[in-house]
């Protein structure tokens, strides 16, 4: 009987870590594969405990350009996706106008396509205009895919702010300009933060759109599907094991760091009245 | 007394001009804000979906390099349907299998970490946001070394009989269907998670309170008051999965192609514009018409 | 306290705010005096709040004028004003600390120094040593009072606050309420208070203006408003009334006679605000006496009979239920002095009241009888 009462009310703990397993199942074997000495380039197989992947990131040259121009690509993107995402929040969040709606339609739209069509629509463009598909193009593709994350993102920071403190620095003789620079900027930042973040690893984890646009320009996610047909190197899993780690890192550090003034900015006084000293 | 006086004709007439400047600059402003992120969706998202629609009606004779003419040939779509409707069917078929199965898995787990996990709740979700952050490609690799033939997977299976002595789990649409379910998971999981967060978990004890089993709490409070999430999450997974065409590719063989595969050679192999374009086209539409009738099933149009 | 323009009245001309086709202000005219504290009561929805936001600057007139002195500041940005708002839950920066919410004002001024000023003023409102601590670290009293030395610091010829006690307990609203008043006397600045708490209202303003659809009903001192009011609404929404529909059938002298339900009372007129036709005959619950019968009734007062309907005990007072012949019923309070007897329910007695106590109200001819209901809010 006390049996079946825990039962009931733990089973959903209990598959939820069992999920959190399946989830982690596959970062786990690319940890060790990191670890490991290949047996042949095909091999997939863990067979001897090594460093050597990990003293030796760029033993493959190719790789290394690979990930270099991701980040490359990654940045440009990001900070362009960024700046016009955010521009486009605040317009959104704060000011009333005319096609409101058709534009929150084209906003959408990019998020609820399929990448393959975003790819190939792109690719029909570029070839009709004759454009060389290379660096650009990628970086092109990945802002017009990363801006509806980064609006959706700041926007709802932005909704959720309080307005009143805006009026209460006008009130207290900020102007306008001094308003966003001391307290919405401020304010905002941390959803900014996040969005750029969420774009950097959108546009360097982007395969499908890539491949449809890069010419012969190589990004990491293609240099791993190529070496898929031919072989994989162990020092991707290297990267891979890398980028889960400082992935991880920012994100525990952000949220540590964030954590007070986020709840500050977002909970209502009236909620915190309960705790009165 | 004397100001008030001739206030209402004197001084208003001065005062208004500015507040007439103000607003036009204000009137202004959003367009300002907003014309620059709106002119690059517009050029390279609208324009090239019409230059995809215009490339799907090409004349099917051309190519790239004799150039393409556009005829009209509306022929390229019962074409392109006829020869590869079982990659559609199995898209949608795969797409829908791998759904029903992150359903059964992502509901417990958004669930589990929203009402019960109290202070470990971030650090939960920062556990399903995790493996996203090493390369989807790379994980699929994973995948592959995990489901491989002499992998302890199999073994294992094999072991217990669930799997013959040469059955395998790499290239089927098994290891196909697990694959979609991974890498989308996470996008079903944490919409789920939002709305799910947000339900009082005092409306539960008071459903218990009113009579309700538990099994009748989930179905009349927990799951309509997540409903939001729901779709939204179901949405997130879909729409990528059905368009994927990684994971047939790296776990599968030609015979668990889905439409993406087929898309990719005909732009990236064959050159076959005028069919990769029709092809991209009808699976767009395809995937709108699954959408749509599955939000107006589910009566709501609160994901736009 | 040097404040550098030349000190002045706060003066409302005929200002308007509509939005769409909803007019939430209506042609307010009112004069507020420099130094004093004024109160705006209303409702929620009367207005109130949106005729304060127009004088910070945060909202903008359909029509009409905001004049500080001779100053004509309708159309200057809030951040030109020397008007300074305390806002409903406190809009504290919750990003700076409480030394920088304090400062705010003055560094967006240049003004220096800013230490001296900050500290003086926390201790005004007793937070010395909360410097570096985060709004969100203080309880709900301690943000209140951070929201007053915040306005308080720039000096502004007008302090407004909006219902700036409203997220506060009932003990430290009381608190509060004598803590701002003795802060106001200090510093001298004139308080414009909006609430729709009638006793907060009372209890710190020296004028109050009753505010209902965007219109001023009823401007004077708490007493004033509370002994007299102008119209049902204010009668009604300034503690309890009994009304009772009545017409005037003559005078007599210094009189008026009303006939209300078949029964003659008379009332001075100096306490009537009609003197001929319909009208409510007005008397507060605290005012009417009770005596089991009418040889008791001291002579020149009114009287009417009834039975008592409920008796309430709630410590100070005891508060009954009278249902007069014609089937009004009227609330009585009566004072436990020890002095009286009391009544039980069903028992028949005689309500009466000095005539010099009641007003007389002009009524809509359809109206009938309004009292108030006898329980305590």
């Amino acid at each position: 009987m006390r049996i079946s009462r825990w039962f009931a009310e733990h089973w959903v703990l209990g598959v939820a870590l069992l999920v959190l397993g399946y989830l982690f199942l596959p970062i786990a074997v690319v940890a060790a594969l990191s670890l490991n000495r290949p047996s042949s380039r095909l091999s997939y197989d863990f067979n001897e405990f090594t460093l050597d992947n990990w003293r030796n990131p760029c033993a493959t040259a190719d790789m290394c350009d690979a990930v270099l121009r991701s980040v490359q690509i990654g940045f440009l993107a990001t900070v362009a996706a960024t700046v016009l995402g955010t521009l486009m929040a605040f317009a959104l969040a704060r000011h009333r106008f005319r096609g409101r709606s058709g534009l929150n339609v084209l906003i959408f739209l990019p998020m609820a396509t399929p990448e393959l069509v975003m790819g190939t629509s792109l690719l029909a463009l570029f070839v009709s205009g004759g454009v060389p598909l290379g660096f650009w193009t990628i970086v092109i593709a990945h802002v017009m895919f990363c801006v509806s994350f980064v609006v959706v993102t700041v926007k709802a920071r932005l909704t959720g702010m309080d307005g009143r403190l805006e009026e209460a620095a006008m009130d207290l003789y900020a102007s306008e300009w001094q308003t966003f620079r001391r307290i919405t900027l401020p304010l905002v930042l941390p959803g900014i933060v996040a969005a750029a973040l969420l774009a950097f690893s959108l546009s360097f984890d982007d395969f499908i759109v890539t491949n449809f646009n890069s010419g012969t320009t190589v990004t990491f996610p293609m240099y791993v599907w190529g070496a898929a047909q031919r072989g994989i190197p162990p020092q991707v899993n290297v990267i891979g094991t890398a980028m889960f780690l400082i992935a991880l890192l920012l994100v525990l550090a952000t949220s540590l760091r964030g954590r007070q003034a986020r709840r500050a900015a977002l909970v209502p006084v009236s909620a915190r009245e309960g705790d009165r000293s | 007394m004397s100001a008030l006086a001739h206030l209402p004709t004197g001084s208003r007439q001065p005062a208004s001009p500015p507040k007439a400047a103000r607003s036009e600059r204000y009137r202004l402003l959003p367009y300002l804000l907003l014309l620059p992120g709106a002119a690059w969706l517009f050029l390279f998202f609208v324009v090239p979906l019409v230059q995809l629609a215009a490339a799907s009606l090409y004349d099917p004779t051309g190519s790239l390099s004799t150039g393409y003419v556009l005829t009209w040939a509306f022929g390229n779509y019962p074409a392109a349907v006829q020869a590869y409707w079982p990659q559609f069917a199995r898209s949608f078929a795969y797409a829908g299998i791998a759904l029903l199965l992150a359903l059964l898995m992502g509901y417990p787990l958004a669930y589990a970490i929203a009402q019960r996990a109290g202070r470990w709740k971030n650090l939960l979700l920062v556990c399903v946001i995790a493996p996203m952050f090493t390369s989807f490609l790379v994980r699929t690799l994973a995948w592959k070394t995990i489901l491989s033939d002499n992998g302890w997977l199999v073994g294992l299976l094999r072991d217990v009989h669930l799997l013959g002595p040469d059955g395998r789990l790499l290239a089927t649409p098994i290891a196909v269907v697990l694959g979609l379910t991974y890498n989308f998971l996470p996008f079903l999981v944490l919409p789920l998670y939002a709305s799910l967060e947000r339900l009082d978990h005092r409306l539960l004890e008071a459903s218990s309170d009113l009579y309700a089993s538990p099994l009748k709490t989930f179905r009349r409070v927990t799951l309509p008051l997540s409903m939001p999430g729901l779709i939204a999450g179901t949405l997130l997974f879909f729409i990528p999965a059905t368009g994927d065409y990684i994971n047939a590719e790296l776990l599968g063989t030609p015979n668990e192609y889905m439409i993406g595969n087929v898309i990719d050679s005909a732009f990236l192999v064959r050159l076959d514009y005028p069919q990769g374009a029709a092809l991209s086209f009808l699976l767009m539409s395809a995937i709108l018409a699954v959408v749509f009738g599955y939000l107006r099933r589910a009566g709501t149009r609160e994901v736009l | 306290m040097a404040t550098e323009n030349p000190a002045g009245d706060l003066r409302l001309a005929n200002l308007s705010k509509t939005f769409g086709a909803f007019t939430a202000v209506d042609e307010l005219s009112l004069t507020i005096p420099q130094g004093s504290f004024f109160a705006l009561l209303g409702a929620s929805g009367c207005g109130k709040t949106t005729t304060l936001r127009m004088v910070a600057g945060l909202e903008e007139p359909t029509s009409g004028q905001v004049l500080l002195g001779d100053r004509d500041i309708t159309r200057l940005r809030p951040y030109k004003r020397p008007v300074n708002t305390v806002f409903q839950s406190y809009a504290l920066f919750p990003h700076l600390d409480i030394f920088e919410n304090v400062a705010f004002g003055l560094r967006r001024r240049g003004i220096r120094p800013v230490h001296g000023p900050v500290r003086q003023m926390l201790s005004l409102v007793q937070l010395d040593g909360y410097e570096r601590r985060r709004p969100a670290q203080l309880s709900g009293g301690q943000q209140q009072r951070v929201a007053l030395a915040r306005a308080l610091i720039n000096h502004p010829q007008v302090l407004l606050l909006d219902e700036p006690l409203g997220a506060l307990d009932l003990k430290l609203r009381r608190q509060m309420q004598i803590e701002l008043k003795r802060i106001q006397v200090e510093v001298g600045i004139t308080f414009v208070h909006v609430t729709h708490d009638q006793e907060e209202a009372m209890t710190m303003a020296d004028t109050v203006a009753v505010m209902n659809a965007g219109r001023i009903e009823q401007l004077g001192t708490p007493a004033e408003i509370y002994e007299f009011p102008a119209t049902a609404f204010v009668a009604n929404f300034l503690g309890q009334s009994n009304l009772i529909a009545a017409d005037v059938s003559g005078g007599n002298g210094g009189d008026l006679l009303v006939t209300a339900h078949g029964a003659r009372f008379s009332v001075p007129s100096a306490r009537s605000r009609a003197d001929q036709g319909p009208v409510f005959l007005g008397v507060r619950p605290e005012k009417l006496q009770l005596a089991a019968a009418a040889g008791q009734v001291p002579a020149g007062n009114q009287h009417l009979e009834g039975s008592i309907t409920d008796a309430s005990y709630v410590g100070v007072s005891t508060q009954y239920l009278l249902r007069t012949g014609w089937g009004t019923e009227l609330s009585v309070f009566v004072a436990n002095t020890g002095a009286q007897e009391r009544f039980a329910v069903g028992e028949r007695v005689v309500a009466h009241w000095n005539p010099q106590h009641a007003f007389l109200l002009d009524r809509r001819a359809d109206e009938h009888d309004r009292t108030t209901p006898v329980l305590v809010p």
